[in-house]
């Protein structure tokens, strides 16, 4: 298949507007006529939404928790990125732009970046608009803080609860169209297959989770806003709910998943206690800002933090890159601190933790302006662990964040399905190998408010859409597919829990797919996910029914397709014989263990095609060309 | 530790609910309650027994999904915690829990820990907004917000829908939960212009839903695990006075 991206050429600056004037329209009379259905309410599909049904659509909205409030998006904490420079510090939408090509190490799409960066400014507006209490400075300006991976103050926050109120602004704007009867919305509901007639994504099939019903809706347009899939490594930052299910069939349907292992792993986690663990906390990167990162100098230095002179320490960030120091790249930091716990320096019980520590900014501002602005996240540490992080260091450690990969989109976020739509995290588009942070809130919401609601209209526009009913064949061939993998998954009746296997994926994944990466340890990982996977569809145990709700039927089905997508995130490791980003092989490596990439041969977005469980899927190159941002070794020395 | 736990486990929402007495033997003091949870819900498994249903999600005390009764407290003993971020350190070797869903006549159960939130996505409906369709924003810094009140603002959006409010109230008021989205949003000036029906048409929907009346027992705030205050239902009903005075701001039919 040739993939064509759809981008426009010419000046970046007016790519976007250009391209915007090329779309047709549809006249607000005719939207009236049309129905799109979109899954997910985190801030990529709550906003999408909203906008879409204010200007005019049928939309029916589904997510899978109880509230379209609750959607993972909801957790996030630092902050959202704009290029608005309000603070004269020399930012601008070219070095929002250029930061973030830079920081996902030249395997992004410079038009999308571009675009990215542009639609920032707007995003800030919009949500003020609508009433999210951004941090404000005594004047009653807006204030900003600085986020790893680039060197001016461009984050905005909300305390360290910016997602939440972001979410919040766009659920807010989805209720109020919720309330005018222009969107339909389905909370408790699980998409769990993709209708397909025609070669055109028309609508999805789903399963109620409080009556366990599977019923099939239709539309003219179909968007996935439905997430990452960072809980295929079981322990992650992620929300326990969220999961691949919907992107993994509409894969299965024919939509290709691109560089499905460009994963991020985040510096500064609360490290894992025990066996019994259930997910990761994340320590917002906004730390990074006041707290210096270090370890003892010495191997298996035992000593409590406070008893180690400055003299024993070693602030390995700041010494290795003494020009971003502390806030290098989310992949550069958790990959240092790995390193230095593989030398037997790590601290803790487990030795799998570094510190990070607050003592100097504490004495440089006093405890209240560091309460002033990390407050909630020190409680949230000192609750978890029990540890007061004002009287010693945090204790951290990379964990499972974010997964860059997703379905492949063109320059309009469709597919390659057509009808068929990806927005925010759930599509490969913005970051390439390596996310920067408060870069996934801006992305979310570009997508949801601005970019696809004027590329959406292009598609009904020019598309002649036969109506559809439930009669079609295609509808009752997915729900009986839906049906079939439900009873497969109650009718198996094993001995193991999902969570069991769950947990052993994970740990599969987490060693061999994780922070880094070899061929040996891939090819071995390939094959006991395989046999894993046989052996799950054998030996899962889920009780109950699937009428009414059953939370580990719901799961189950998740699981079955981690499976799946871990294959494939091992196969797309294995074959980028080179280190990027977030994907690190050990093979490929500077001489000062830096990621070292290849340009020449791997200079391309790797989108992967469906051809049956078990058989190699086949892989479809889109060559990237960098235009303005030249690739260089990334350095932040 | 050994935990005795007495969990109410009702089939659906049709069915009648009981009282079950589990033993969880192996209670780790660093587990969350949640994660105590799974372990009996693994063991309950392996005896073929079904697990306990209960929402959750991003178990980081954010996303209001979970939240039970620990005997008969909201969220259980510590202050300013949800269920999700309660440690079992919190807890003594050889305690007797009692756990239970929120008890509401507007959230009515699902099954076991299980209720039905929906009525808090219809008052949100009803008038917790801002009216302000996508593109037509001027720019952010255009009008400036004193940091007081969008730090006071910010107090009262940091509520997570949780529910905990209407359940340990005893007359299963929602108004700690309207009263903060209605200071969240009449505090700034962005959302000024429709405090009158925000008010006006949020306390029509809970009436609707059957939510009680509030009477200063103040129970909710003393659950409350983002610690929203009372204020923010004195400042409702000084808004809501406002607008009936005035006869503004009369409700959608
Ligand atoms: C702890 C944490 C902190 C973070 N902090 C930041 C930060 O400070 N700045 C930043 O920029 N980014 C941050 N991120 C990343 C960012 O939060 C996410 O990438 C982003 O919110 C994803 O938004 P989304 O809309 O794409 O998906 P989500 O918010 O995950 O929403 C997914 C939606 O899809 C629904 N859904 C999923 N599957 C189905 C299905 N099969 N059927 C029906 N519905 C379904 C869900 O119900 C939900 O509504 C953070 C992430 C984490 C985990
Ligand atoms: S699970 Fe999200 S608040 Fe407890």
């Amino acid at each position: 298949m040739q993939l064509d991206s759809k981008c426009p050429q010419g000046p970046i600056e007016t790519r976007w507007d250009r391209h915007q004037f090329s779309l047709k329209l549809v006249n607000p009379a005719n939207k009236r006529k049309h129905t799109i259905i979109m899954v997910g309410t985190g801030l990529a599909g709550g906003s999408a939404a909203a906008t879409l049904a204010e200007l005019g659509y049928n939309v029916k909205c589904f997510c899978f928790q109880d509230s379209p409030r609750r959607a993972h998006s909801i957790a996030a904490q630092g902050g959202i990125n704009a290029a608005k420079n309000y603070h004269n510090d020399g930012d601008s939408v070219y070095r929002l732009f250029y930061d973030t090509v830079k920081g996902g190490d030249f395997r992004a799409r410079e038009s999308n970046v571009y675009r990215l960066a542009q639609i920032s400014l707007n995003i800030i507006d919009q949500c003020v608009a609508q009433g999210v209490p951004f941090a404000r400075e005594y004047s009653g300006y807006l204030d900003n803080r600085s986020f790893g991976g680039a060197q001016v103050s461009r984050t905005f926050y909300a305390r360290g609860q910016t997602g939440q109120q972001l979410l919040l602004g766009a659920y807010q704007a989805l209720e109020r169209q919720i309330g005018t009867g222009q969107v339909a919305m389905f909370p408790r509901t699980e998409m769990l297959d993709l209708i397909v007639i025609d070669g055109r994504a028309r609508g999805i099939v789903t399963r109620n989770l409080i009556t366990g019903e599977v019923a099939s809706h239709l539309a003219d347009t179909v968007v996935l806003g439905t997430g990452g899939y960072g809980n295929v490594y079981y322990l992650s930052t992620n929300a326990k709910g969220s999961n691949a299910t919907a992107i993994w069939r509409a894969y299965k349907r024919g939509a290709l998943f691109a560089n499905p292992c460009f994963t991020q792993i985040h510096p500064t986690c609360i490290p894992v206690s025990g066996e019994y663990q259930s997910k990761l906390t994340l320590m917002s990167e906004s730390l990074r800002n006041d707290g210096r990162v270090w370890v003892p100098l010495k191997k298996g230095d035992t000593r409590p933090p406070s008893q180690i002179p400055e003299a024993e320490r070693d602030y390995y960030l700041e010494r290795r890159y003494p020009s971003f120091g502390n806030l290098v790249p989310r992949d550069v930091a958790s990959r240092n601190s790995k390193v230095v716990c593989d030398e037997g320096r790590g601290v803790g019980e487990t030795g799998l933790a570094v510190y990070l520590d607050f003592r100097d900014a504490i004495q440089r501002l006093g405890r209240h302006v560091i309460e002033e602005r990390y407050g909630n996240l020190f409680e949230m540490y000192e609750r978890i662990t029990g540890e007061d992080p004002y009287q010693g260091p945090m204790r951290i450690y990379p964990a499972i964040h974010y997964t860059m990969g997703g379905l492949w989109v063109d320059y309009n976020l469709m597919t390659t399905i057509p009808g068929l739509y990806a927005i925010g995290e759930a599509n490969f588009s913005d970051h390439g190998a390596n996310r920067l942070g408060a870069s996934a809130l801006m992305q979310g919401l570009a997508d949801g408010y601005f970019v696809l609601p004027n590329t959406i209209n292009d598609y009904i526009a020019s598309t002649k859409l036969e109506k559809v009913d439930g009669s079609h064949g295609a509808v009752a061939e997915a729900e009986a597919s839906v049906q079939a993998t439900t009873r497969r998954l109650l009718e198996a009746k094993g001995t193991r829990s999902v969570d069991s296997f769950h947990r052993e994926l994970g740990k599969l994944m987490w060693e061999h797919c994780g922070m880094s990466r070899t061929a040996e340890g891939l090819k071995l990982a390939l094959g006991s996910i395989g046999e894993l996977r046989e052996q799950y569809w054998r030996e899962v145990k889920v009780l109950g029914t699937d009428e009414g709700l059953n939370q580990s039927l719901e799961k189950a089905g998740r699981v079955a397709d981690f499976f799946e997508l871990a294959e494939l995130m091992c196969l797309d490791a294995l074959e980028r014989n080179e280190s990027c980003g977030g994907h690190f092989r050990e093979e490929y490596q500077t001489p000062e263990g830096e990621a070292a990439r290849d340009d020449e041969h791997f200079s391309y977005a790797a989108a992967w095609g469906f051809r049956g469980v078990g058989n190699a899927p086949e892989l479809h190159k889109e060559d990237l060309t960098f235009e303005y941002v030249h690739p260089t070794q990334r350095s932040y020395k | 530790m050994r935990i005795t736990l007495h969990i109410w486990r009702q089939e659906n929402a049709a069915a009648k609910g009981r009282m079950v007495r589990y033993e969880v033997p192996n209670v780790n003091e660093h587990m969350s309650f949640l994660e105590m949870l799974d372990v009996l819900n693994e063991e309950l498994i392996a005896k073929g027994e079904e697990p306990v249903a209960f929402d959750h999600d991003c178990r980081e005390g954010i996303c209001g999904m979970c939240g039970a009764m620990v005997n008969g407290v909201a969220h259980g003993p510590l202050a300013a915690t949800t269920l999700c971020q309660l440690h079992m350190r919190h807890f003594k070797d050889g305690d007797t829990l009692y756990i239970e869903p929120w008890r509401a006549r507007a959230f009515p159960v699902v099954k076991d820990l299980v209720v039905d939130r929906s009525a808090f996505d219809r008052l949100i409906a009803a008038g917790g907004f801002i009216g302000v369709s996508t593109g037509s924003a001027p720019d952010g810094n255009a009008v400036l917000v004193p940091k007081e009140k969008a730090d006071l603002a910010m107090d009262a959006a940091a509520c997570i829908g949780c529910g905990a409010c209407v359940a340990m109230c005893p007359n299963a008021s929602a108004s700690l939960f309207m009263g903060a989205k209605i200071a969240h949003l009449g505090l700034l000036p962005q959302g000024d212009a429709e405090r009158d029906q925000r008010v006006v048409a949020m306390v029509a929907q809970a009436n609707a839903e059957l939510f009680g009346s509030c009477t200063n027992m103040a129970e909710c705030e003393a659950v409350c695990p983002k610690g929203i205050k009372i204020e923010v239902i004195a400042r409702m009903n000084r808004d809501f006075l406002g607008a009936k005075w005035s006869g503004r701001g009369t409700a959608k039919e």
